[in-house]
C-alpha cells in the first residue's frame, strides 16, 4: 500500500499513529525539529513535555504499565539522548515495553564530533532490548514497526530508534508492516504440551507448594492474571509475590502471602524456605528474592514458567522449566489439571496451612505505634484507609518508603502497583505518576515518595501543572536517606556517612511556587484531615508528611542470610550482626 | 577482550582457570556445575552494523569468556554473517550463554558445535620466524613436518601459512619459540558440523 513520498518525519508520525501511540512523553531539540514539526501538524498523537529525558522515559514506563501498551518518547540527540539512559536502563531491568525515537546529527556528520553528537546506539546498546540506527528512509517505515514489535514481544522491554536529522527530512513512501512476521525474533508463546503435563503431575503430588508469581504475569496482562488467579484458588496452595508481581493476584485473598524477599513477608519467605514444590510463574529469582542461593528453599522442586530462556537457569537450577507466556501456560495448566481430576493431598495441604499460619501469627509487620509522632507504617496504613476504595494507582520512589508502600498497600488488581524494582531508580515515582494520570485522568494517582528521592526529578512538578494532571505526591519525610542509613546502621557500626537530608527545601512553598498546592501534616491527629484534603484536591498535590526519622523497615533478611533468619525487628537486629560474606552484597 | 590478545600471539591454550564473573558459586554446588568446560558455539546473524558489537558486549558485559571469535559474511545475497566464538564456563554459564545470544534480536540461529554431535574446528596462523645458520634450516625441517607453508621469505624471515587444529597450531608455535619466532598471527577458530545435516 505504497503512497505518495512524504518526509522521515512524517513516515514516523505515521507509523505511530499505525501503532495505536495516542501519546509521547518527550523534549525538543535540534536533531528533533522535524519531527515536531511533523507533531505540530497533527491530532493524533499527544505530546507531554517533561522537563528533563530521564523522566520522559519513566512517565512512559508509568503509562506503559498502568495500561498494557507500548510507551513512547522523543528527544533529541547528545545530551538529550544520554539523559534518557537511566530511564532506559529502568525499563530494561524492569520488562516495560518502550519505544524511544532519539535525534541525531546528519548521517554525513556522525563519526565527527558534531554538534551535540552522541554516539547513542553504542551507549545504549547495552540498556536496551534492541536499538536501531535508521541510516535511510526506506528502511524507516519498516524499522519504526519493528521497534514496536520488538518492544512488545516475548520479554517486553526498551527499544531505541536513532533518527539521523536528514532521514526526517528525507522523502519516500511509507508502508505499514505492522503485524508482519519478523525474520529472525519470534519468542515462543504457547508452551509445550508435554512440560506442562509434567508441571500438574508434579504439583498434584505437592504437601507443601507454594506458588511465587512475579512481574512476568502482569506482563502478561489483566487478564492472564485473572485465570492465574482461578487457577491458585482451584489449587488451593498459598501464594507468594515479587516487589513486580504485586497485584498480580489479590492481595485480599487468604491465600496470599504477600510479597517474597528482603522486605517480604516472615510467612511468605518461611514457606519458601520449606516448601517441596515452588510454582514460580513469571519472576526471575533476583537477588531480593532469593537471599543466599545456596541456602534457597534447599528442598524443593522448582518449576519455572517464564517466557524468556534466559531467565531459566540463570542463578537458580530449575527442575521444570516451561516456556511460555503465562497466559497461554496458565491456560494449559487449569485445562489439564482439570482433565486429570487431579486430587491434591488434603491432609498434607492442611498441616502446610497450619504451619504457614502459625508464621503468619507472628504479625511480621507489627510495629511500635505512637501518638507523639507518625510512624511511616502508620502514615501508609492511614494512607491506604481512605483510597482502598477508590480507582487508585500508587507509584513509589525508592527507600524505605518504597518497602512500606509494597508492605502495607494492598493491591487486587494488577497494573495498579508502579516501582523501579530492578534498578532501583530514585526519581521514578513522579514522573511514572503523570504517566499513568494521563492514560487514567479520573483515576485516584499517588507517588508514596521519600524526601531525597523527590528532589531527584524535582522539576517535572511544572509538567503536572502544565497539563493539570492531578497527582498527589505522598512525601514520607524522615529527613534521612532511610533506607541507606538502615543499611549503615546494620553493616557500619551506625556511622552515618553523608546520608542526612540536608537542607531541605519547604515542600508546601515548593509545591506553590510551581503552582501547585501543598500540605503538611506534623502531628498524628493531622494525619487524616491532610489525606482527606490531599484526596479532595482536583489539582496536583505535593504533602510533606513529618515521619519518624528513625524507624526502619522490618521485616529483613539481611545481605547473606537464608530465608528463615529474618529479622523482624531492632532487637532482633542486635541480636544477630551480619557475617562476612553479607557485608560485601548490595 | 585480554583473552583474545592473549590468543593472538599464540601463548594461551587450553582451558583458563577462572571461572566467569556470572553467577554465584555457592558452597552446595554441585561438582558439575563449577566444572569449567570449553564450548564452540556457532552464531549466524544477519550482517548489519553493530551487530558484531552486539555480540561482544553481550560476552564483556556478562562477563563470559572469549578464548576465540572470529566472524565474516557467509552468505551475501541474505546478508548473513557467521560468528564462530569459543567461551569456556560451567554448564549453566554455557546455557545462559547460548540463551542470551539467541535473544538477540539479529541472531538467526546459534549452535552449540560441542554437545550437537561431532564438529570440524580449524584456525589459520601466519607464523613469522627471524633467525639464520641452524635455526633457520631447522624451522624450514619443522615447517615441512608440519605441513606449513612458505608465504613469505628473505635472508633472515620466513613467513609460514598453517592450517590445521588449535592445538597443532600450539604445538608448532611452541616449537618456533626457540627457531626465532617473531610474529604471530591467528585467525580464530571457524567450526561446522560433520556430516551431510547444516546448522
Ligand atoms: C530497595 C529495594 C528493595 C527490594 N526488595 C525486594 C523484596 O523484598 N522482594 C522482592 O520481591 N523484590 C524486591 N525488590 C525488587 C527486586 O530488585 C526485583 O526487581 C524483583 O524482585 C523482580 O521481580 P520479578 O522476579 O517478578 O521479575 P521481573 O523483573 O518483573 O521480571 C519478570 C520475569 O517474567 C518474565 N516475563 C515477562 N513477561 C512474561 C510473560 N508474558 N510470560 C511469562 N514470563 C514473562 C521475564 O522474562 C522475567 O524473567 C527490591 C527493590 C528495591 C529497589
Ligand atoms: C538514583 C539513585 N541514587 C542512589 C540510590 C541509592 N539509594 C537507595 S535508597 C536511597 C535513599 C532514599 O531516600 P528517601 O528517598 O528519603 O527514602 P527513604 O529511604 O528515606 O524512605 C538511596 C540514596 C538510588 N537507589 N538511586
Ligand atoms: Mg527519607
Amino acid at each position: 500500500m505504497a503512497t505518495e513520498p512524504i518526509t522521515g518525519a512524517e513516515i514516523i508520525v505515521k507509523a505511530l499513529i499505525d501503532q495505536g501511540v495516542e501519546v509521547i512523553f518527550g523534549y525538543p531539540g535540534g536533531a528533533v525539529l522535524p519531527l515536531y514539526d511533523a507533531l505540530f501538524k497533527q491530532n493524533k498523537v499527544r505530546h507531554i513535555l517533561v522537563r528533563h529525558e530521564q523522566a520522559a522515559v519513566h512517565a512512559a514506563e508509568g503509562y506503559a504499565r498502568s495500561t498494557g501498551k507500548v510507551g513512547v518518547v522523543l528527544v533529541t540527540s547528545g545530551p538529550g539522548a544520554t539523559n534518557a539512559v537511566t530511564g532506559l536502563t529502568d525499563a530494561l531491568m524492569d520488562s516495560i515495553p518502550i519505544v524511544c525515537l532519539t535525534g541525531q546529527v546528519p548521517t554525513h556528520l556522525i563519526g565527527n564530533d558534531a554538534f551535540q553528537e552522541a554516539d547513542t546506539t553504542g551507549i545504549t546498546r547495552p540498556c536496551t532490548k534492541h536499538n536501531y540506527l535508521v541510516k535511510s528512509v526506506e528502511d524507516l517505515s519498516r524499522k519504526v514497526h519493528e521497534a514496536f514489535y520488538v518492544a512488545r514481544s516475548g520479554r517486553p522491554g526498551p527499544v531505541l530508534l536513532d533518527l539521523p536529522k536528514d532521514v526526517q527530512q528525507a522523502k519516500y513512501e511509507y508502508v505499514n508492516h505492522a503485524g508482519q512476521r519478523h525474520r529472525t525474533y519470534n519468542p515462543v508463546q504457547k508452551p509445550d504440551r508435554a512440560q506442562v503435563e509434567k508441571v500438574v503431575e508434579l504439583m498434584a503430588g505437592a504437601k507443601r507448594p507454594i506458588f511465587y508469581v512475579g512481574g512476568g504475569a502482569v506482563n502478561s496482562g489483566p487478564l492472564a492474571c485473572k485465570m492465574l488467579t482461578d487457577f491458585i484458588r482451584l489449587t488451593g496452595f498459598p501464594c507468594t509475590q515479587t516487589l513486580m508481581g504485586l497485584g498480580a493476584f489479590p492481595a485480599s485473598d487468604p491465600l496470599s502471602l504477600g510479597m517474597v524477599g528482603m522486605h517480604g513477608m516472615y510467612e511468605a519467605n518461611h514457606a519458601m524456605h520449606d516448601c517441596d514444590v515452588m510454582i514460580n510463574i513469571g519472576a526471575r529469582f533476583d537477588d531480593r528474592v532469593t537471599g543466599r542461593l545456596n541456602a534457597f528453599s534447599p528442598g524443593s522442586k522448582k518449576i519455572h514458567v517464564d517466557i524468556d530462556p534466559s531467565s531459566i537457569n540463570k542463578s537458580v537450577r530449575v527442575d521444570l522449566p516451561v516456556v511460555g507466556d503465562v497466559g497461554h501456560v496458565v491456560e494449559e495448566m487449569m485445562r489439564i489439571w482439570k482433565a486429570r481430576q487431579v486430587k491434591t493431598d488434603q491432609k498434607a495441604l492442611a498441616a502446610w496451612w497450619d504451619q504457614i499460619n502459625k508464621w503468619r501469627a507472628r504479625d511480621c509487620l507489627k510495629y511500635k505505634a505512637s501518638d507523639t509522632i507518625i510512624k511511616p507504617q502508620f502514615a501508609l496504613e492511614r494512607l491506604y484507609a481512605a483510597v482502598k476504595d477508590k480507582d487508585f494507582y500508587i507509584t513509589t520512589e525508592v527507600g524505605q518508603h518504597q518497602m512500606w508502600a509494597a508492605q502495607f498497600l494492598k493491591f487486587d488488581k494488577p497494573n495498579r502497583w508502579m516501582t523501579s524494582g530492578g534498578l532501583g531508580t530514585m526519581g521514578y515515582g513522579l514522573p511514572a505518576a503523570y504517566g499513568v494520570q494521563v492514560a487514567h485522568p479520573e483515576s485516584l494517582v499517588i507517588d508514596v515518595a521519600g524526601e531525597a528521592s523527590i528532589m531527584m526529578n524535582i522539576q517535572e512538578m511544572a509538567t503536572l501543572v502544565q497539563y493539570r494532571l492531578p497527582v498527589k505526591i505522598f512525601i514520607m519525610n524522615n529527613k534521612w536517606m532511610g533506607m541507606v542509613r538502615q543499611w549503615q546502621e546494620l553493616l557500619h557500626g551506625g556511622r552515618y556517612s553523608e546520608s542526612y537530608s540536608d537542607a531541605l527545601p519547604d515542600f508546601v512553598k515548593l509545591a506553590e511556587a510551581f503552582g501547585a498546592n501543598g500540605l503538611r501534616a506534623s502531628k498524628v491527629s493531622e494525619l487524616d484531615d491532610v489525606i482527606k484534603e490531599m484526596i479532595a484536591i482536583k489539582g496536583p498535590v505535593m504533602v510533606d508528611v513529618a515521619v519518624d526519622e528513625k524507624e526502619n523497615c522490618f521485616p529483613m533478611i539481611p545481605s547473606g542470610a537464608p530465608h528463615n533468619e529474618m529479622l523482624l525487628g531492632p532487637e532482633d537486629q542486635a541480636a544477630k550482626p551480619v557475617s562476612e560474606e553479607g557485608m560485601v552484597l548490595v | 577482550m585480554s583473552d583474545l590478545k592473549r590468543r593472538n600471539l599464540g601463548i594461551v591454550s587450553g582451558v583458563p582457570a577462572a571461572i566467569g564473573g556470572a553467577g554465584q558459586i555457592g558452597e552446595s554446588t554441585s561438582v558439575k556445575d563449577i566444572t569449567i568446560e570449553r564450548h564452540t558455539m556457532s552464531v549466524l546473524v544477519d550482517n548489519e552494523s553493530g551487530v558484531l558489537a552486539r555480540v561482544i558486549g553481550l560476552f564483556s558485559g556478562r562477563g563470559y569468556n572469549i578464548e576465540s571469535l572470529t566472524v565474516a559474511e557467509v552468505d551475501a545475497a541474505q546478508h548473513l554473517s557467521r560468528i564462530t566464538v569459543v567461551t569456556t564456563g560451567t554448564p549453566m554459564i554455557i546455557e545462559q550463554i547460548k540463551n542470551q545470544l539467541q535473544r538477540l534480536v539479529p541472531v538467526h540461529s546459534v549452535t552449540d558445535l560441542t554437545v550437537e554431535g561431532p564438529s570440524l574446528e580449524r584456525e589459520m596462523a601466519l607464523v613469522k620466524v627471524a633467525s639464520t645458520g641452524d635455526k633457520r634450516v631447522e624451522a624450514l625441517r619443522i615447517a615441512d613436518i608440519f605441513r606449513a607453508r612458505v608465504v613469505d621469505a628473505t635472508i633472515e624471515s620466513f613467513v609460514f601459512e598453517m592450517t590445521g587444529s588449535t592445538e597443532k597450531l600450539n604445538a608448532f608455535i611452541g616449537l618456533m619459540q626457540p627457531l626465532g619466532l617473531s610474529d604471530v598471527s591467528r585467525t580464530g577458530i571457524v567450526a561446522m558440523k560433520r556430516g551431510s545435516g547444516t546448522e
